[in-house]
């Protein structure tokens, strides 16, 4: 059975005061995908996935999310937005329950309050990243790994069918680390949920991710992570010579 | 009944500090955690073209105030997105530039007998009714507004980005935001004063973030700090015939002292 596209981008390019960000990129993410993004930084990986989003309009092309152009998507929901840090994070008095709640806003939409299905959902997000014992913390006294869990429970909360994380393994120490994508393994494998990645760690994308897409500007390459392991596009994605040592896990 | 209850103006000076007290805090808290706090003496300082302007043709200083905080909030949110600008310049702009129109207006209106200082540093006497019952009409659409949108309010003041994603229009709510603040902060001059209300936009709101336990408790805890500090200064510049405004943000700043002093170890 083939399975359905949950995103198409097709021939997306963006610039920014007459600098090309990303050329032509076309490709597109099947449903119960783990892709992950990969590429020097200014190579347009945190561009791309804010078109995705929406959050920005590309300078040509198009990307549809489950067939709709994403301007016109509805269903923003089913999106689950994993950012690489937020800028309030440290002082702001809110507890962890309250930033997870914050997430099921947009499924609730405009003068509705949290129902009973709403606050299950609330909390399943919180049991999956097991962040409910310090829900009532503030999340500006959690660390660096906590803090990451609870915005993913913040992402789950609205029952997202794809979840977007940008390098979301910055500032998490090694232990927290390999849990963590433990935890994005399962689910994308347990839950079916289609999950794209961009991560700095080139030898976590070659041992979690299925699929592997190489941005530098443009598309390097997409396919397997073995395919992209091959010197050939470490050496046009860096522009030199990188010898890749894998770590065995 | 107290002293302080038989006469009119005090009864009303006590109705329309309690409804500030309560909508000021409730704004101020948005503006706060956002680091947006200079926004509340920004749009102070442009109530003041307002009722410059409101003295030299003659109208209803109120109402032009509101009327030019109003559209200073709308011009102030427009040049925020602007990336050639910071946000706090574009503060710094409308602060010192409406003080310098206000100032010209004001020069040009010489002659006329006015009691500006009422409007600078608050003066509870020349609170009409007028006044208060746009002040408790603004009270309703301020709760109204919190409460409807408060789920919108806490998500884009957290994370806008995040807000913007999911399909939630943030760049509307900012600007209902300050839109509200702009009105709660023309309507409440009269009690606390153009010079001063900023103060008490962000001292209460800050003192509860030192005991915060939650966003909903900086809230609570806001108002409450606010509605101390206006009902005790109120009641102290009465009997000790001090300015109200000025009593009014003494008692917050104390009220902060504490709160910074005995906070919790974090």
């Amino acid at each position: 059975m083939t399975k359905k596209n949950c995103i198409d981008v097709r021939d997306v390019s963006m610039s920014f005061n007459g600098t090309n960000v990303l050329e032509s990129i076309t490709f597109s993410v099947e449903e119960g995908e783990y892709l992950g993004i990969i590429g020097p930084n200014g190579g347009g990986k945190t561009t791309l996935f804010k078109i995705i989003l929406g959050l920005l309009s590309p300078t040509n092309g198009e990307v549809r999310i489950y067939g709709e152009p994403v301007q016109r998507f509805t269903n923003r929901h089913l999106i689950g937005y994993v950012p690489q840090r937020v800028i309030s994070e440290t002082y702001f008095p809110a507890t962890v329950e309250e930033i997870v709640r914050s997430g099921r806003t947009a499924r609730m939409g405009l003068l509705k309050w949290l129902s009973r299905e709403d606050r299950k959902a609330v909390e399943k997000a919180m049991e999956i990243t097991d962040v409910t014992a310090v829900r009532g913390r503030l999340i500006g006294h959690l660390s660096g790994g906590e803090r990451q869990r609870v915005f993913i429970a913040r992402a789950l909360a609205s029952e997202p069918r794809i979840l977007i994380l940008d390098e979301p393994d910055v500032g998490v120490d090694v232990t927290s680390q390999e849990k963590f994508y433990a935890f994005i393994e399962d689910l994308n494998s347990k839950l079916g949920i289609t999950v794209l990645l961009i991560s700095h760690d080139i030898d976590v994308v070659a041992h979690q991710v299925k699929s592997v897409l190489c941005l530098n500007k443009r598309l390097v390459c997409h396919g397997s992570p073995k395919k992209f392991i091959s010197e050939e596009y470490m050496q046009e994605l860096y522009g030199k010579k990188v010898k890749f040592i894998l770590h065995g896990h | 009944m107290p002293e302080i209850f038989e006469l009119e103006f005090m009864r009303r000076a006590f109705a329309a500090g309690i409804l500030i007290s309560v909508i000021v805090p409730l704004i101020g808290v948005f503006l706060v955690v956002r680091r947006y706090s200079l926004m509340a003496d920004t749009l102070a300082h442009v109530s003041l073209v307002g009722v410059a302007a409101g003295i030299l043709t003659n109208s209803h200083p109120v109402v032009s105030a509101v009327a030019a905080s109003t559209l200073a909030a709308v011009a102030i949110e427009r040049l925020r997105g602007v990336k050639s600008l910071f946000a706090e310049s574009v503060l710094a702009i409308f602060l010192s530039g409406s003080l310098a129109v206000a100032v010209v207006i004001i020069s040009l209106a010489r002659g006329l007998n006015v009691d500006l200082l009422s409007y600078l540093f608050g003066s509870i006497s020349t609170i009409s009714p007028v006044d208060l019952y746009m002040l408790a009409a603004v009270f309703v659409a301020v709760i109204l507004a919190i409460t409807l949108l408060y789920k919108e309010f806490f998500l884009v003041s957290f994370d806008e980005e995040f807000a913007e994603a999911g399909g939630v229009r943030a760049r509307n709510l900012n600007l209902l935001i300050v839109v509200l603040a702009a009105v709660t902060i023309s309507l409440s001059m009269r009690i606390v004063g153009i010079l001063l209300i900023g103060a008490l936009m962000v001292i209460p709101v800050v003192s509860a973030k030192q005991f915060s336990l939650s966003f909903r408790n900086t809230i609570f805890l806001s108002i409450f700090f606010s509605l101390l500090s206006v009902v005790s200064g109120l009641t102290l510049s009465y009997y000790l015939d001090l300015a109200s405004g000025g009593t009014i943000v003494l008692v917050a700043l104390i009220i902060f002292l504490l709160a910074f002093i005995i906070k919790k170890p974090e």
